[in-house]
């Protein structure tokens, strides 16, 4: 090989080094810039369309209008924001451990599985709404009534989930601790636990963005009930009234709390595996 | 340090014995023969390799003798068993094709699984586990994850992991079918190096010729459809061996050899 030859070689190492590192660079940006161009976009858009063709507000609010409503309404917005974020974050809590806690059982017991699984199943797949009148019959404290009808949405992916986790050990780990002579006990905090942590998470993700709509159903289906001073009841409020720039005040509320909970759960996910799970594991290039 | 390093290899035929398989059948779902007739004996310091090929119950008489389940016929006798027992189940180290890590766990962790299911704190075995990875060549990456190794380095640290509480028997199920050449002959050359230090005892199965003759005293030639015992070959070369034993004519002889026993097995004439 001369000199010539190697130099040219290197050379086109260096370009595609470079064309590889110019590529991750525009990527960094365009993660944030892009989505960020969209919304200022649409909102601008948005504007265009109401001023341009003379919407009234009570037909279509322009952003601008909405982002005013939502200043001037912002205490009382504040209040039901905090209760529908109390409800949905409670409701996930509850979900997360009776989820896992029946999965564990599961699990455990093949019997309690059989006897078990089909009313999770039922509860699952019975829309909430034909099951909250019920619910806001037999149970008379407020809250609870919203906690309980945002936990049956939520608990399934969570159960399920865990439950296949728990089930998805490597078999020669099994094995081997067969082999070390592993206690049932040792085997589930040792082996199945960390096994299934992945999927639970995975569970969790579905779960937040559940418990939320089943927090906002609940007290849609519960109207004025007494509970009702949610962000659902907010909506159902002003659409009384016909003011519908507080409907889009506390929906855009809504849409930040179901965003912030799936950014809650991913960052979870995240720091829980980044060691070691294949699926928080960033490749360099 | 411990006792790891100090258990010596004495001459052939004055060994303790560890294991003996009587006329061992086993049978699946009462049609599938996957072993019929296997008697072996293991002695302390014996490097046995079953070599035959695929679906001739190498892997069937390496679950029999870990406990993982029972024979339908014959028996597996432990050292100091006084009958039908089972006092080798929980004395055995295990190293499966796969390095079998948990990917949640540290390499420290991980060679610290066996102690801890036998319910030792790990600051109590810390020295033994050291120790163990310091034999594979891995000291130094105690704190990582085994994402972060190469396929060898995670054989390693099974291989660490097998042997760190000192077992009476060591079973490796096609431990290295998996890797390059290189890294296999490599990880064949630092298994011996490790035998020599701990004498420990392995059965080693595999379906390499050249990797039977260079590791081990005696090698176990199988068939399959019934799966069975064919010849036990002695390998008549002294330990320590190295790159050296690889080329020579001794060794040449020998792979012949197991190479004619081979194709006997799969049926075909040499
Ligand atoms: N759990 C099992 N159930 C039924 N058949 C099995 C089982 N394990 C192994 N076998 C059969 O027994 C035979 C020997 O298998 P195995 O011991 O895995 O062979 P090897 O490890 O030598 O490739 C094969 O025919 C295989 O299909
Ligand atoms: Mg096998």
């Amino acid at each position: 090989m001369t000199m010539q030859d190697r130099s040219s070689a290197e050379a086109v190492y260096d370009a595609e080094e470079a064309r590889r590192a110019r590529a991750i660079r525009i990527e960094s940006v365009a993660r944030w810039l892009l989505p960020l161009l969209v919304v200022v976009a649409t909102v601008l858009g948005w504007q265009w369309l109401v001023t341009a063709n003379d919407i009234p507000h009570y037909i279509l609010p322009g952003p601008f209008r909405v982002w005013e409503q939502l200043v001037t309404d912002w205490p009382m917005l504040r209040d039901s924001l905090f209760v529908t974020l109390k409800i949905t974050v409670m409701a996930l809590g509850v979900a997360v451990v009776g989820g896992v806690l029946l999965a564990i059982l599961f699990d455990q017991s093949r019997f309690a599985e059989l006897i078990f699984y089909p009313y999770a199943v039922i509860l699952q797949v019975t829309p909430i709404v034909s099951i909250a009148p019920l619910i806001f019959i037999y149970v008379k404290e407020p809250t609870a009534r919203v906690l309980i009808c945002a936990w049956i949405v939520a608990f399934f992916p969570l159960l399920s989930n865990t439950t296949l986790g728990l089930k998805s050990t490597d078999h020669n780990l099994r094995d081997l601790f067969t082999i070390y002579g592993a206690s049932r006990w040792q085997r589930l905090i040792h082996l199945q636990l960390p096994s299934a942590l992945p999927y639970f998470l995975g569970g969790l993700r579905i779960a937040g963005g559940l418990a939320l709509i089943g927090a906002i159903v609940a007290e849609y289906v519960v109207g004025t009930g007494g509970a009702g001073s949610g962000l659902a009841f907010r909506i159902l409020e002003a659409s009384y009234r016909l003011n519908i720039p507080r409907m889009f005040a506390a929906l855009l509320l809504i849409g930040v709390v179901g965003v912030a909970i799936y950014a809650a759960t991913a960052l979870l996910s995240h720091l829980m595996l980044r060691r070691w799970h294949e699926s928080a594991i960033r490749r360099e290039g | 340090m411990t006792d790891l390093i100090t258990r010596q290899t004495l001459p052939l035929g004055q060994r303790p014995r560890v294991l003996e398989m009587h006329d061992v059948l086993k049978v699946f779902n009462g049609t599938v023969t996957a072993l019929k007739g296997m008697s072996l004996t293991v002695n302390a310091g014996d490097f046995i390799s079953l070599l035959g090929p695929s679906g001739c119950g190498k892997s069937t008489a390496l679950r029999l003798i870990a406990g993982l389940m029972q024979p339908t016929q014959g028996r597996i006798l432990w050292d100091g068993d006084q009958g039908e027992g089972n006092g080798g189940r929980g004395d055995i180290g295990v190293v499966f094709q796969e390095p079998t890590l948990m990917p949640w766990a540290t390499v420290a962790r991980n060679v610290y699984l066996p102690f801890r299911l036998r319910g030792k704190s790990f600051a109590s075995v810390a020295g033994e586990i050291r120790e163990a990875l310091s034999l594979v060549g891995l000291e130094k990456f105690a704190d990582a994850y085994p994402r972060e190794l190469s396929g060898g380095m995670k054989m390693r640290v099974s291989i660490a992991r097998a042997l760190v509480t000192n077992p009476r028997l060591i079973l490796m199920d096609e431990p290295f079918a998996a890797l390059d050449e290189i890294t296999r002959q490599k990880l064949n050359n630092d298994l011996l190096q490790l035998k020599a230090k701990i004498g420990c005892t392995v059965i080693f199965v595999t379906h390499s010729v050249f990797e039977s003759v260079f590791l081990s005293d005696r090698i176990v030639v199988m068939a399959a459809r019934p799966g069975r015992v064919l010849e036990e070959i002695t390998v008549d070369a002294p330990y320590p061996r190295d790159m050296a034993f690889r080329t020579s004519a001794n060794y040449a002889a020998h792979t012949s050899v197991v190479s004619k026993a081979l194709l006997a097995a799969i049926g075909e004439t040499a």
